[in-house]
């Protein structure tokens, strides 16, 4: 192999030797995305190859960054909540509680009984949405095209139009406001929730049936992209992921904020964090989150929705710096606003959880296939979006 | 047996793809053209300027570019007028001059519309608007803007009756704070022509003002302190 045909310093990888000491074949290396129909956006994923085997991987990104972090800082708090939406665009729920929470925080706004319900009973919604789109999306990426998928997307547009029904938007919602949420929800709104609730049992038990104990995807997922227990801790791996590799730690059993000690629901673990059990834990959890909705659903209050001390306009919190955290459907999301007392934040700053939940995909994807990267990336459950910002 | 799970799964999707046929709840696509969903409740698209009556004169927005400074893509433009024209409640207020909203770059979050305090800006459901000229064609000027209150109220039929609600309230005070300070006026320039006997000029323009929208005598003077 002459030295031309050799990778570039930077990946520092020798291809497989024969018995004789001399080397296989040659290594290639493959500059996958930023639009691939597999990265899931605008990702790449630079992979060095030998034979089919992954040697070296390199994530790159930054390929939809919108500078959403220093825009927020010179506009007021309310107006970088519908940019929030976009962060994560499955989970707009999530994250305007999360940066809600933050602020309330930093303000020390109390929020309405009936609003953290609702607050709940949304949360748990996007998370259920998120982890069906999920699980069809990393299905079609082991080759079931679109079937699987489709069926996801079915279930989740009765989700996204009791969004829109009451936000105003399937996916952009900005619902949640500092102490409360925006708009109120009333009695038909609960009575379709209840209905799509109890109807999502039924959808999971179908979908289950149709790909948990399928032969092609035990064979894709299980003991693919393994992460163990430590270096899933040691990565600061948070989420479905974690949980997978048979950590229990869930932020609403953890830090239980909002009104999440009332309910009554487990934490699904995994135990070997593979492919298979990140599907797991997410199958499950999704039934966890139908015992919380029906909980919610059936103990909402009446009352006001906003705290009568919170303000739209001219809003000015105190000086001081905050860090807010949720589990969002894909890890702990994270804000960290320092305020100075102006309108608008001095600092504000994400924790995303896709974005470091993707720092383990080369330990992940060494020694496997390029097929099986591919599936990797799918069930690490990244949104561009939030991974850029 | 191996492949026993996937003759399963393939009979959840026969089920399902033959379910399409007689159930309404595994075929929840329309032929959008030819039919469409009704709208859901409290659905938004881009911002529009709500008028009572004439879409001219009874614009309810004042130019208090509120919602110019809080919209976080910048995207609302407002010039305000030289002049005052009276709004609702007979008082004078200034008018957008020039109010234009560039759809291109409105993300649709109605922070606008919660931040006006006039109930003047509303949401729209209108989402047909292909343009061929990308510039021009999606910068929405007032006249693009303005919809009458009765298509605002067909659009969102609860949320129309809270706002009128709001600004009757609101008319109902400014009358009432414009009436106390009239009389208020009057006993205080009664009393003042007992105490001095003062000349009429002070008095006459009071009737005239009374006759005319009560409020305008109220706004140019801050209420006197007897008005309490």
């Amino acid at each position: 192999m002459s030295a031309a045909t050799m990778p570039p310093p930077s990946f520092q990888v020798k291809p497989k030797l024969d018995a004789q000491g001399e080397p296989l074949g040659e290594l290639l290396e493959i500059s996958m995305g930023p639009h691939h129909p597999s990265t899931h956006g605008v990702f790449r994923m630079d992979v060095v190859l030998d034979g089919e085997e992954v040697v070296k991987l390199k994530p790159v990104f930054g390929y939809l960054h919108r500078n959403h972090e220093k825009i927020a800082e010179g506009i007021s708090y309310l107006s970088t909540m519908p940019y929030t939406d976009r962060l994560d665009y499955f989970c707009s729920m999530t994250n305007n509680w999360a940066y809600a929470l933050t602020i309330e925080k930093l303000a020390g706004l109390p929020v309405p009984e009936r609003a953290e319900y609702i607050r709940v009973i949304m949360a748990e919604l996007t998370r259920l949405q998120n982890h069906t789109c999920l699980i069809g999306f990393f299905v079609q990426d082991m080759g079931a095209l679109g079937t699987p998928m489709m069926y996801a997307f079915r279930e989740r547009e009765k989700i996204l139009d009791l969004f829109e029904s009451v936000s105003g938007a399937r996916m952009m919602c900005n619902y949640m406001r500092f102490g409360g949420v925006r708009v109120d929800v009333n009695d038909t709104w609960l009575a379709q929730a209840h209905k799509v609730t109890n109807e999502y049992a039924k959808f999971l038990d179908e979908f289950e049936e149709f790909l948990t104990a399928n032969e092609i995807l035990l064979a894709r997922s299980q003991f693919v992209g393994v992460i163990p227990k430590d270096l899933a801790i040691s990565a600061a791996i948070t989420g479905p992921m974690l949980r997978a590799s048979g950590v229990n730690y869930d932020l609403r059993k953890v830090d239980k904020y909002g009104i999440y000690s009332r309910f009554d629901f487990k934490v699904p673990l995994g135990e070997h964090g593979d492919i298979y059990d990140r599907y797991m834990v997410r199958v499950l959890e999704m039934r966890e989150s139908l015992k919380i909705l029906q909980q919610a659903l059936r103990d909402i209050p009446a009352g006001p929705v906003m705290d009568p001390k919170a303000k739209l306009r001219g809003f000015r919190p105190k000086p001081g710096e905050v860090y807010g955290r949720i589990e969002g459907p894909k890890g702990e999301l994270g804000f960290y606003v320092i305020s100075d007392g102006s309108p608008n934040p001095y600092r504000y700053r994400i924790r995303p959880p896709s974005f470091i939940n993707l720092t383990v995909l080369e330990d992940m994807c060494l020694g496997h296939k390029i097929s099986d990267a591919v599936v990797i990336l799918g069930s690490v459950d990244i949104v561009l979006g939030e991974v850029d910002r | 047996m191996l492949g026993e799970q996937i003759i399963k799964g393939m009979a959840v999707t026969a089920k399902n793809f033959f379910g399409s046929y007689v159930s309404k709840d595994r075929l929840t696509t329309v032929q959008y053209p030819e039919e469409r969903l009704p709208q859901k409740g409290n659905t938004r698209q881009f911002p529009m300027l709500v008028f009572d009556g004439d879409p001219e004169k009874g614009l309810r927005c004042v130019a208090c570019t509120i919602c110019e400074k809080e919209c976080p893509p910048q995207c609302i433009f407002i010039v305000k007028s030289k002049d005052k024209k009276p709004d609702y409640k007979g008082q004078p207020q200034l008018y957008p001059a020039v109010f234009d909203i560039d759809v291109s770059v409105c993300m649709s979050c109605s922070i606008c519309v919660e931040v006006c305090p006039f109930e003047s800006i509303k949401m729209n459901t209108e989402f047909e608007l292909s343009e061929p000229d990308r510039f021009e064609g999606f910068l929405l000027h007032k006249e693009d803007l303005a919809k009458s209150n009765e298509y605002y109220s067909k659009l969102h039929p609860d949320d129309a009756r809270d706002s009128d609600a709001v600004l009757t309230a609101e008319k109902a005070k400014a009358e009432a704070k414009a009436k106390a300070a009239v009389e208020a006026k009057l006993a205080a320039d009664a009393k003042a022509k007992a105490a001095a006997a003062n000349p009429a000029p002070v008095a006459t323009p009071i009737p005239a003002k009374a006759t005319a929208p009560a409020a305008p005598a109220a706004t140019p003077n801050p209420p006197p302190p007897a008005a309490k």
